[in-house]
């Protein structure tokens, strides 16, 4: 999938791939994506709820060698 | 219109420090109005100096002991020292402050500096309790700037209207 910008979350644990994530996409403009990779398996969970209540779209959540990444769409 | 968040902050350990940054930090980055009133021992976690913050396992009988370091057989035992002993270690609590510092480093959970940092850069208003600061005698210059001084009025102020309220 096509991506403007890439979050590096790996290591991080709840809440700062959420926090880190929100500040990254400010500095994207309405329509482009966003890929994060995390290792906080909480995060799945966390993404899908962050999307819910920011109206940012996540187009994909997989999981592969213990990493997740998502790709988001901002709002 | 947002929806808003209001908190009461009234612990001053290390470990209890995380639970109104955590929630105050990630409300504001769902958007949130966040506004945490810091009140008796949570004054602590205002102070520009935060090292002083400590964790203590002693009467806490939810609190694992686990060394942060060594292989994994060894990080996975729980030393259970009973209270007694607990209490005539000097240092005790400070030991059990550098194991746990370690143990949130080793995580990937994010420092108290940090969460606070977030917080006041996205927006939290932070209220703390005038009368508390009188009570311990702190200075106002003790705190970390962005913050206000106020009273229970000024947290009813906010909390009246607010979606979510919790006591911390």
């Amino acid at each position: 999938m096509n991506f403007d910008k890439e979050l590096d979350a790996r290591g991080l644990n709840c809440p700062l791939p959420i926090l880190r994530t929100k500040k990254t996409l400010a500095e994207l403009t309405a329509g482009q994506v966003l890929k994060i990779v995390s290792t906080d398996p909480g995060s799945v969970k966390d993404f899908q709820a962050f999307a819910k209540q920011t109206g940012n779209e996540l187009l994909s959540s997989t999981e592969g060698g213990g990493e997740f990444i998502f790709f988001m769409k901002k709002k | 219109m947002a929806k808003k968040l209001a908190i009461i902050a009234s612990k001053g350990t290390l470990d209890w420090a995380y639970p109104p940054l955590i929630l105050a930090s990630t409300a504001a980055a769902l958007d949130y109005e966040v506004e945490i009133f810091f009140t008796f021992y949570g004054l602590q976690v205002l102070r520009k100096d935060v090292g002083g913050l400590k964790v203590s396992p002693l009467g806490n009988p939810g609190m694992p002991m686990k060394m942060p370091f060594g292989p994994k057989w060894f990080q996975s035992i729980n030393w259970n020292i009973p209270n007694a002993i607990q209490g005539i270690i000097p240092g005790f609590e400070s030991l059990a402050t550098v194991l746990m510092k370690q143990t949130i480093a080793n995580n990937g959970v994010a420092s108290i500096e940090t969460l606070r940092d977030v917080c006041v850069e996205s927006g939290v208003k932070i209220i703390a309790c005038q009368m508390t600061v009188d009570l311990f005698g702190f200075e106002h210059s003790d705190f970390i700037d962005n913050i206000e001084f106020g009273g229970a009025a000024s947290f009813f102020e906010f909390a009246g209207e607010s979606d979510i309220t919790l006591f911390i």
